[in-house]
């Protein structure tokens, strides 16, 4: 009896130094956790995010160049080569997860803080990553075809619409002048004496269609 | 569930295949029993592919993610209405999404259909059987929605953070809504052309149709703007994407018909040019799914590439080569009824309005094209990208906002030399005014001002218009002006919807005139600094950072950064833009973190904050501000064109036509007067 009561006691014992393990095995992450935090956490200019990994990738601060109009110019000529399909500008400042484009909008600094002009960076990034780098093809060449076959296209049809329209407008003139002149010749018009209305009413009627159906 | 919605495939590409054939080949001529099963089997399409739907968005709902698709764009976490969304998030599930909504459209064309154009019903039911069958076919050999995987995940990898928006939820279904709906004008021209039925009978079938298909396009192109505005961050609505473009294409061409056709039932002319528009409409709403879908050509927005978009583009060619040799072969039967009168004409107008139409589209379809065209003839890789759309179509489209400003102000068959003076001078004079008042406040930059100036010439034919129609309703009616505005419109829902739809552009081109104004910064801030940006209009405005808190939200860890606005000193408010990291049930990340943009919206201009990231692990925040001027008008431009589309397709109106009493058989009885004192 006093042999299974003590068994009985040192399972309760057992199981008290279980809860005690399993409470400090909860806690003490959490005191980890705390004792790791900033003392200023969320609260002033050096406070520490509680998870830093939900952010993204961490940022470089802005520098001065970043906000430059005539960098900002030449990189919206320019492709990212992440694959993205947007230009250096908008894919650094839109996807802040690519790697690419912020290499890029460096190289674009320094090479612009060697005193070459837009067009010189532009060369000098076809020159690296090929033509397919700039965001509209040079207008020479081939490419020349990209540029002017819409414009050709439209004048050409709108001349041709014009040439069409003008040569058959000129039948219909001729036809109508052929039939007023057989009206001359032969009786009034049918249609005039068929309409059964005064003449205030047909004047009231075409001001209304003026008014209304121009 | 999954082994009924493959079921209902199958039987629904069964029937499909049967009523196509049987509609298509003529064998059902001269029987009449073969010709009603015909009109019918639409509906037991669309009873198969709702089941089949039912299906899916079961397995959906219910989590089961041992079919691929639920596994792969849902999680346990993800909120309700994006998992019911989910049904059009991936390849698979919208392609089914689009066979429901085409048996619908199918079903419904039967049904509705005027009985006067019955004898066209058999050969769209086999048109519409065709392309489902099609689809249905991809279906089942390419992309399954119901397929199985060999192993049931705990937990779905959940809905791409950028599709959870609301705009995600409804801008696809709108934009294949007005895709799926092309099919039924489609299917009638190709009835009409099959049948030798060519009056006008089948332009009268379609013209809810068109408008239907016109009205969904525009609305999922303008969701399409607003979505990627507020989600992807990049700070414009935009982009000149190959899917961006692929969207326009059909939008274009669809305006250039729904002006064209007015020519067509006036005068009897442009038939040709009607159908080819209507077969031209339906291959490039296909070759903008092939766009999307075949990763032929490199977009922001495409789907996985995958073969499936090769399928697409053999139908395109079959498609097109059936359709245009039909056309070929009917040509004689579409010979015009009337010949235009005069280059100075509503007709010449409309004909330079589809031409300028007509020659954007090509412009669009030419540069998305182009890369390709580039690299099989030189073997070099180009990008064409915004600038190179932006020099080609600006002009184009300022071209076209003239057009929309002088196409009413011009007479049908001839117009007078007074009447052109009666009609051009406030026009005029308004563009010029607006012109002077832009350059005296500075403006220099060319395209805005040449956009402003004619949007105000475009509006003041359009408040022309509705003024001489008030006033002739007036003076004939003696009604009261609102109540002649009201009755004008309601008995000329067309033309005056039409001149709504005619604000709605203009106000979309004044918006994106201002987009030339936008301004940009970077900034880092710790808490409690600020930065300060000025406006276009002026105003300085001052930022200042609040600081960072994070928080767990039902299916994401959230970073939220807040700024105060002040504007010229007083407060605006807060606003906060977010970093997103997306976990499942299991709180494992499922995709990169997202940017969730703040936007405070004013009539002048949006005040657009992207939280871009923080600075080693502190709340230093790294942010861009962008004022962008008149954003706010694209998305009232957009509802103005709704408005104005809804107004011309809302059944009724137009005048009322005066039945003759009955006339009693057999004698006639004038009542007079006469001997009644």
């Amino acid at each position: 009896m006093t042999g299974r009561s003590t068994r009985v006691g040192e399972h309760v014992q057992e199981r008290r130094q279980l809860v005690r393990w399993a409470l400090a095995g909860m806690i003490a992450p959490s005191l980890s956790h705390l004792a790791a935090q900033d003392p200023m956490a969320g609260g002033g200019p050096q406070g520490r995010l509680r998870d830093p990994t939900i952010t993204g990738r961490s940022r470089a601060p802005t520098v001065p160049g970043d906000n430059d109009q005539w960098i900002k110019s030449v990189e919206q000529k320019l492709k990212c080569t992440c694959g993205c399909n947007l230009d250096i500008f908008t894919c650094r400042t839109t996807d802040f997860t690519c790697t690419y484009s912020p290499e890029l909008h460096q190289e674009v600094v320094a090479l612009g803080q060697e005193g070459k002009t837009a067009q010189q960076i532009l060369d000098a990034f076809v020159a690296k990553y090929g033509e397919k780098t700039l965001m509209a093809p040079k207008p020479v060449g081939f490419n020349l075809w990209g540029y002017l076959l819409p414009g050709v296209a439209i004048t050409l049809g709108a001349v041709l619409l014009a040439v069409v329209i003008g040569r058959r407008a000129r039948r219909q003139s001729l036809a109508l002048v052929a039939a007023d002149a057989s009206d001359s010749v032969g009786q009034q018009p049918a249609a005039a004496e068929s309409v059964d209305a005064t003449p205030e009413e047909l004047d009231h009627l075409r001001r209304a269609l003026l008014e209304v159906e121009d | 569930m999954t082994i009924l919605g493959e079921f209902c495939l199958w039987a629904a590409m069964l029937i499909g295949v049967w009523c196509s054939v049987i509609a298509l080949s003529g064998i059902g001529q001269g029987r009449p029993e073969l010709q009603a099963a015909v009109t019918r089997s639409p509906h037991a399409l669309f009873g198969c592919l709702a089941v089949a739907s039912l299906a899916l968005w079961q397995g959906l709902i219910s989590h089961d993610f041992n079919i691929e698709y639920v596994a792969a764009y849902t999680s346990r976490n993800l909120p309700t209405y994006y998992i019911v969304s989910g049904f059009w998030a991936g390849q698979k599930g919208s392609l089914l999404f689009w066979a429901v909504v085409l048996s619908l459209f199918g079903s419904l064309a039967q049904a509705l259909t005027p009985r006067r154009h019955a004898h066209l019903l058999p050969h769209v039911a086999g048109v519409t059987s065709a392309v489902l069958v099609f689809f249905i076919s991809v279906m089942l050999f390419a992309a399954n929605p119901f397929e199985r995987l060999p192993f049931t995940p705990p937990d779905g990898r959940g809905l791409n953070p950028q599709l959870q928006n609301i705009g995600m939820v409804v801008h696809p279904p709108m934009l294949y809504l007005g895709y799926i709906s092309i099919t039924i004008p489609f299917a009638f021209a190709v009835a009409a052309l099959l049948s030798r039925r060519l009056d006008t009978g089948w332009i009268h079938a379609i013209r809810k149709w068109t408008l239907v298909s016109w009205l969904f396009l525009s609305i999922g192109i303008t969701l399409g703007m607003w979505w990627a505005y507020v989600e992807l961050g990049w700070g414009g609505y935009w982009a000149w994407d190959p899917v961006e473009n692929a969207s326009l294409l059909p939008w274009l061409t669809m305006t250039a018909f729904l002006h064209s056709v007015m020519i067509q039932e006036k005068r009897g002319m442009l038939k040709r040019w009607n159908l080819g528009l209507i077969v031209g409409t339906f291959l490039l709403s296909i070759f903008g799914t092939f766009i999307t879908r075949s990763g032929v050509i490199a977009s922001v927005h495409s789907f996985t590439q995958s073969n499936v978009g090769y399928f697409f583009l053999v139908f395109l060619i079959v498609a097109g080569t059936f359709a245009f040799t039909l056309l070929y072969t009917r040509w004689p039967l579409l010979e015009p009824e009337a010949e235009l009168d005069s280059m100075v004409s509503r007709e010449a107008a409309f004909l330079f309005n589809n031409l300028a139409l007509v020659g954007i589209a090509f412009s669009v379809l030419w540069g998305t094209l182009f890369p390709i065209l580039s690299e099989a003839v030189r073997g070099i890789k180009i990008t064409v990208g915004p600038p190179f759309f932006n020099r080609v179509n600006v002009p184009l489209g300022l071209g076209l906002l003239a057009l929309t400003g002088i196409g009413p102000l011009i007479a049908w068959r001839r117009a007078s030399i007074a009447n052109l003076r009666r009609q051009f001078v406030a026009p005029v004079v308004t563009a010029l005014v607006t012109l002077g008042a832009l350059l005296a406040t500075g403006m220099r930059d060319v395209y805005p001002l040449m956009a402003l100036a004619l949007a105000g010439f475009a509006a003041a034919t359009v408040v022309q218009e509705f003024a001489r129609g008030v006033r002739a309703r007036m003076r004939m009616h003696g009604e009261n002006p609102p109540l002649a505005l009201g009755r004008l419109v309601a008995r000329n829902r067309r033309r005056y919807g039409g001149y709504l739809v005619h604000v709605g552009i203009l106000i979309y081109f004044v918006a994106f005139a201002g987009m030339a104004f936008k301004e940009e910064r970077e900034a880092t801030l710790r808490a409690g600094e600020s930065v300060d940006v000025r406006s276009p209009y002026g105003h300085t405005y001052r930022f200042t950072h609040m600081g960072i808190s994070q928080y767990e939200a039902l299916n994401r860890l959230v970073s939220a950064a807040t700024v105060e606005v002040r504007r010229d000193g007083k407060r605006l408010g807060l606003i906060t833009s977010e970093k997103r990291q997306h976990v499942d049930s299991f709180r494992r990340p499922t995709f990169e973190p997202s940017t969730e943009v703040g936007i405070l919206s004013d009539l002048r201009e949006d005040i657009y904050v992207v939280f871009a990231g923080a600075v080693n692990g502190t709340e230093q925040a790294v942010y861009r501000f962008n004022l962008n001027p008149l954003v706010w008008w694209v998305w009232f431009g957009g509802g103005v064109l709704v408005l104005g589309g809804l107004t011309t397709m809302w059944p009724g109106g137009g005048p009322t036509i005066r039945t003759p009493r009955p006339v009693q058989s057999g004698y006639r009885a004038t009542l007079t007067n006469a001997g009644t004192a």
